[in-house]
Order: C-alpha cells, then sequence, then structure tokens
C-alpha cells in the first residue's frame, strides 16, 4: 500500500507542476513551489492516515505553500510575478504565442485565491468540493472566487483586445 | 452544493426550477449531472448574454489549458525529490520534516541535535507536520518589541490579571502567562498584536541580566498540530509549536537550551491545561 502510495505522489508530480507554473508563471519560482511540496508531503507521508485521496492532500499542501508564498510577496509587492513579467514580448511573432502570453499576464493579476481556485477547476479539471477541500473553504467561496476570477479575467482580456487591434485615434 | 449565495440568472421557466449562476458555471465546466444540462441548454438558447458568457468561461478553460498543458510534458527537474528519504528512526524523519517546513521558510533555520533534546511531551505532538508562518512573526515582533527600552510592553506585569482579562477578551479564548520564574524570568507585561488573521498575543518577560524573552500566542492555526520545532531568524532563536487551539512561538536571543527549558515550562503550564 505503501508503494502505490508513492506511486500515486509521483503521478501527481506533472499536475502540481503545471498548477504551480499558473500560479507563479515563473518556472523557477513554480518549481521551488512544486519542490516544496515535495518535500513536505514527503516527510509527512509515513504519518499521513489516508484521511483523504492523495491529489486532494497533495494539492492541499502546495496551497499552504503557496498562500505563506502570496503573503510574503504582499509584503513586497515589487516581487509579484505580474509585474515580473515582460510587458512588451520579445520577438512574439506568433498570434497564439502572443494571445497565451497576453493570458498567463491577465491570471498573473487576479487575487491569488481566484487564480488558485479558476486553476483548480478549469485546468485541474476538479469538482467544486475537490477545490473547496484544497483551499479550506466552503464551496459557496469556491462558487464566488471562480465566478468573481471569470469576470475579472474576460474583462481584463476584452479590455486589452482592442487597445492592441485598433490604432490610436486621431484627434481631429 | 451550496447556491444559496448565488442568485439566480433567471426566472423560473414554466415550473422548472430556476437557473442558478453556479449552475451555468458547472454547465461551463461539465459538473451539471446530465438531465439539468438539456434545461440550461434550452435556457442558454434563450438568452444570448447568458450563452456567451457561458462559452466565453469554456473558451477560458480551453486557453488556460492551451497556456499550462505543456508543462506537462516537460521532463521533472533534477532537484525535485521523487522519493521519500529513508530514515532510519522515528526522531531523524521529526528533524526531516522540522528541517523541511524550516528551509521553506527561506529563514536561516538549522536543526542539527535538536531532534535529541526534543523533551518527551512532545513526542505526543510530533505526529504532524511543522509550520513557519506564525513562528517568522513571533519572531519579528520579537524584534521589534524587545529592545524598546521606554515601552516594550503595553499594559505591565503588575497588572497581570488586567492583563490576562484583556487578552482574553480581545482572543476570543482564556488567554494567560505562564510563570517562568523558575527559569529566572519576570513577567514585564503584554501587548496585543495584529496576526495574519486575526489578534494574537504577545508575552514580554525578562531576566536578571535585562534578557528579554517573548511569548507569542496565536490562534490561527488552531487545529493543525505541530511538533515541538526550533529554529533562528537573525539573532532570534524561536521554539514553536502548535497544541490544539493556540499555536505558540517563544523568542529570544537566548542559546538554545535555555530556550528548550523555557519551552518545556511553558508547554508544561499552557500546553497541557
Amino acid at each position: 500500500m505503501r508503494a502505490q502510495d508513492e506511486t500515486a505522489i509521483v503521478a501527481c508530480i506533472p499536475s502540481l507542476r503545471r498548477y504551480a507554473r499558473g500560479l507563479l508563471s515563473d518556472a523557477a519560482l513554480a518549481d521551488d513551489l512544486v519542490q516544496d511540496t515535495l518535500e513536505r508531503a514527503w516527510s509527512r507521508f509515513s504519518l499521513w492516515q489516508r484521511r483523504g485521496e492523495i491529489r486532494a492532500w497533495m494539492f492541499g499542501i502546495m496551497h499552504n505553500h503557496f498562500i505563506d508564498g502570496a503573503r510574503a510577496r504582499r509584503s513586497r509587492p515589487e516581487d509579484s510575478a505580474g509585474d515580473a513579467l515582460p510587458e512588451v514580448p520579445q520577438r512574439a511573432t506568433h498570434a497564439d504565442r502572443l494571445e497565451l502570453e497576453d493570458l498567463d499576464r491577465a491570471l498573473q493579476r487576479l487575487p491569488h485565491e481566484q487564480r488558485e481556485i479558476l486553476l483548480l477547476v478549469a485546468v485541474e479539471g476538479m469538482s467544486y468540493q475537490e477545490a473547496a477541500a484544497v483551499a479550506g473553504v466552503p464551496v459557496g467561496t469556491v462558487m464566488s472566487r471562480l465566478a468573481r476570477g471569470r469576470d475579472r479575467l474576460r474583462q481584463d482580456l476584452q479590455g486589452r483586445a482592442p487597445a492592441a487591434a485598433t490604432p490610436i485615434r486621431r484627434v481631429k | 452544493m451550496d447556491q444559496s449565495h448565488l442568485t439566480p440568472a433567471a426566472p423560473p421557466p414554466d415550473g422548472a426550477a430556476p437557473i442558478t449562476e453556479a449552475e451555468l458555471h458547472a454547465y461551463a465546466d461539465g459538473q451539471l449531472p446530465t438531465a439539468r444540462c438539456a434545461e440550461i441548454d434550452t435556457f442558454l438558447a434563450a438568452h444570448e448574454a447568458e450563452r456567451e458568457r457561458v462559452r466565453d468561461w469554456q473558451a477560458q478553460n480551453q486557453a488556460l489549458r492551451a497556456l499550462l498543458d505543456p508543462v506537462l510534458d516537460e521532463p521533472l527537474p533534477l532537484h525535485l525529490p521523487l522519493a521519500p528519504r529513508r530514515p532510519s528512526g522515528r526522531w531523524q524523519s521529526l528533524a526531516a520534516g522540522v528541517a523541511i517546513a524550516a528551509v521553506s521558510a527561506g529563514a536561516a533555520w538549522w536543526l542539527r541535535g535538536a531532534a535529541g533534546a526534543v523533551p518527551a511531551p512532545q513526542l505526543a505532538a510530533a505526529g504532524q507536520a511543522a509550520l513557519q508562518g506564525f513562528a517568522h512573526r513571533a519572531a519579528v515582533a520579537h524584534a521589534v518589541y524587545s529592545p524598546d527600552p521606554r515601552r516594550p510592553v503595553e499594559v505591565g506585569g503588575d497588572q497581570e490579571q488586567a492583563l490576562v482579562t484583556w487578552l482574553t477578551r480581545r482572543m476570543g479564548a482564556a488567554v494567560r502567562p505562564p510563570d517562568l520564574r523558575s527559569a529566572g524570568y519576570e513577567l514585564m507585561g503584554g501587548r496585543l498584536l495584529p496576526g495574519d488573521r486575526g489578534p494574537v498575543a504577545q508575552f514580554m518577560f525578562g531576566d536578571a541580566r535585562g534578557q528579554r524573552l517573548t511569548l507569542y500566542v496565536t490562534r490561527e492555526d488552531a487545529g493543525r498540530d505541530t511538533a515541538f520545532s526550533f529554529g533562528q531568524d537573525g539573532p532570534v532563536n524561536v521554539f514553536y509549536w502548535v497544541d490544539k487551539d493556540f499555536g505558540y512561538a517563544i523568542s529570544a536571543g537566548a542559546d538554545r537550551q535555555q530556550l528548550l527549558h523555557v519551552a518545556e515550562l511553558v508547554y508544561r503550564q499552557l500546553g497541557t491545561r
């Protein structure tokens, strides 16, 4: 059974990395978060009593680490990932690539609790209940964060699209 | 699912249950029972704005996956631990857990020898992992207030009862300072501080040489029982643990042995109430 759990934990790693990348954008920071999460998971692994599914447990650990980090970043806003992204993409040629970069930037501008829920649901495909368990909040909170996150992302992306598409209007 | 917080997005169609905003999200995420989906389809066919929103959410989901799915195919970086460390005994495993928690706090923690020094009562608490958030805040609070010559505390130790009443009221639970005189520390008083999610109490003690020691008591990590842990933040040494409803952190410039002695006293007086 232990070996099975170990396998289950390792099997989570790719999706943990994907989730971390969505949370932090910066690949190195994201992998640091994954590393912290794994080290914590392995250290607690022998004490863990199968109180829930491995995946929810792992994501819960990452949630805690991420929130701790987000608190630290909030006190040093200049370090926040959203600001660290280059405003002007260098040598981007593909429209698709540009769009994804826009999306990434908009994602990083979401409040972190909305970003978390949106990623858990939209990318990790978790049920609202699972996402609630991971974030340690009621399902109702998941729903309102999801709704707000989506609205905000939508406005953000729509607000930017015309600005990029239409040239500066001439003033007569 | 609790959907009561979300107002219905539309008046009920004849006889049918009203469609809620939450259901529209669940529809977009494929989390709605099939039977209900048909009703949402009907609703969306008649409501263009809602239809567009739902489509937009689905497009967001897709775009987010397009952005992030490539990560799944990347090779795992070298530094990720892919298996548990195999400790030879229980203490090492505790030490490893504490070390990891400490490392992730980003502070300069060290651990050598701490496991051997952990007293017996903490064995029970060692079944859970360590935390770092409040221990760090405690160290900072110690560094800020303990050097203050004029006003290290808000309420002096000579008004201990008033202090207890005040802190208990503000913390919403009985909080009283331990008696550390056997370790040579007199109560100087205490203050209330903003924690991360609520008030925390800080008691300050001083010894005959003017050395100060603070005890930080928080309810923010209630229930997340944590083993006795030791860490260091600059010149401040900290022992911390979470026992049931309270997290405790003892900070001082004193050395670890002395701090451990105090921690044991505190644990015995407070942690086992």
